[in-house]
């Protein structure tokens, strides 16, 4: 149950407050309830149990795959 | 080359070149024998089913924590639903995986349901809401399970339901904190573990900072980790490096989806209708201050209360070791019953049900 997987954002209604999601095929209605910061259609979204928690953050992803290729991520708090 | 889709970008974070040279690098940097613990049953599953567990060398020892929502859901708690089944004009709302959870006399929500309970399993808090609307003449009673990741949809569905004056919802809130878990789990001086691969997903919503006593305080590395094989390669070397180094830490690996900071609004939305509370953990007892419950006006959105059940601090079902293998102290293939009276079509325990239980995972990828 405690699955939460990235989706592509497909559309959005406002009204309602959610978002139509899919990968590879399938295809969610997910709350947008408690996301932090409002995705645009196109945009990965973190979803779990039929709620958007959180906008992927697309330059972040490519800055550690470039990383993985180049040496170690070191990101220490 | 820079992928160029978003989908592109994701399937690179499982690119085997990638995978192998971060492989070979680990071997090559590994000082020692290295016992880590992921916390979360998800990267537990993620581990065997990337193969990485085949692939890695064996001073590393895998341990799985207490980080599958429904296998630490007590016994009490399970003795719990299945009486709130029971109760006259209720239906129980479920996610499918609480269905084959065996209850103190053997008996399940799906046993329950045969013997003409009224049982409907729900991807999420919101399909409830569906149900209650329904069924206007029924009380819904949905199970509130999971850990700061599910804890926030079920409250922004409590709230929903309070505005839309849905008073035959009702939830029976079993949510669980993980650093507090983390904290009971090093003070216990059986368990030795020499780093963590925290739970990204409930990382999104709590951020880094609650998990800094890990470092400061234990001295144990432990690294927000991703679900993808090079995530999990890569938060393995980080602990290489802090080991080398002898200066544990907290980092946060998967910073693609958790800031540090977590997601403020869903905690906002979280402690609006919870507060923190005592829980129960299957095999690791009563933790102070590890469970939320329903606070303030959404009080009466509490199953117990509106039902008169109550959660009692029952024993361990007999012969289960589930909460051995929840603390990392016993692989879930030397407990006596797995793969004999254990087995995922006949669980005796939930670790065996949850498809992120250790000991379905155990059974499913490595017998
Ligand atoms: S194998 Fe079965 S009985 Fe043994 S710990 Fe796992 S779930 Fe419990």
């Amino acid at each position: 149950m405690c699955l939460a997987v990235p989706m592509e954002v497909k559309s959005i209604n406002t009204e309602l407050n959610v978002a139509d999601v899919e990968i590879s095929g399938v295809k969610r209605q997910v709350r947008l309830d408690i996301i932090d910061y409002p995705a645009s259609v196109g945009d990965y979204v973190i979803v779990h149990a039929g709620f958007a928690l959180r906008r992927l953050d697309r330059e972040d992803a490519l800055e550690t795959l470039k990383l993985f290729q180049e040496g170690l991520n070191l990101q220490v708090l | 080359m820079a992928p160029n889709t978003a989908s592109d970008m994701l399937a690179k974070f499982k690119d085997p070149a990638l995978c192998r040279n971060l492989l070979d690098r680990i071997r090559a940097e590994l000082p020692g024998p290295l016992a880590f613990m992921e916390v979360c049953g998800t990267h537990t599953v993620a581990i065997f089913q990337s193969g990485l567990r085949s692939l890695l060398p064996d001073e590393i020892r895998h341990l799985s924590g207490p980080g599958c929502p429904v296998c630490v859901t007590h016994e009490g708690e399970v003795a719990a639903f299945l009486e709130l089944a029971r109760k006259d004009g209720v239906i129980i709302a479920t996610f499918g995986d609480l269905m084959r959870v065996p209850g103190p006399k053997g008996t399940s929500l799906k046993q329950a349901q045969a013997e003409g309970c009224r049982i409907e399993i729900v991807y999420s808090a919101f399909d409830a809401l569906a149900l209650a609307r329904k069924h206007p003449e029924s009380r819904i009673v949905f199970l509130g399970v999971g850990f700061e990741t599910t804890a926030p949809t079920v409250a922004a569905t409590i709230k929903v339901a309070k505005e839309q004056g849905l008073d035959n919802f009702l939830v029976f809130a079993m949510h669980k904190l993980v650093p507090p878990a983390l904290a009971a789990l090093l003070q216990d001086p059986e368990v030795n573990l020499d780093a963590l691969i925290l739970p990204g997903h409930v990382s999104t919503i709590i951020g880094v900072e609650p998990y800094r006593f890990l470092a400061e305080q234990h001295g144990v590395p432990s690294i927000v980790t991703g679900f993808e094989p090079l995530d999990i390669l890569q938060a393995l070397l980080l602990i290489i490096d802090q080991r080398k180094t002898g200066r544990p830490q907290v980092v946060n690996q998967y910073s693609r989806a958790v800031a540090d900071d977590g997601n403020p609004k869903a905690r906002e939305v979280m402690f609006e209708v919870f507060k923190v509370s005592d829980a129960l953990w299957r095999g690791l007892g009563r933790i102070p201050n590890s469970g939320l419950a329903l606070a303030g006006e959404y009080q009466r959105f509490d199953a117990l209360t509106a039902l008169d059940v109550q959660v009692h601090d029952l024993p361990p079902l007999p012969g289960c070791r589930c909460g051995d293998v929840l603390k990392g102290k016993m692989q879930p293939n030397h407990c006596p019953l797995f793969n004999k009276s254990c087995t995922p079509a006949t669980p005796v325990g939930p670790c065996m049900v949850s498809t992120e239980g250790s000991c379905a995972a155990y059974y499913k990828y490595a017998l």
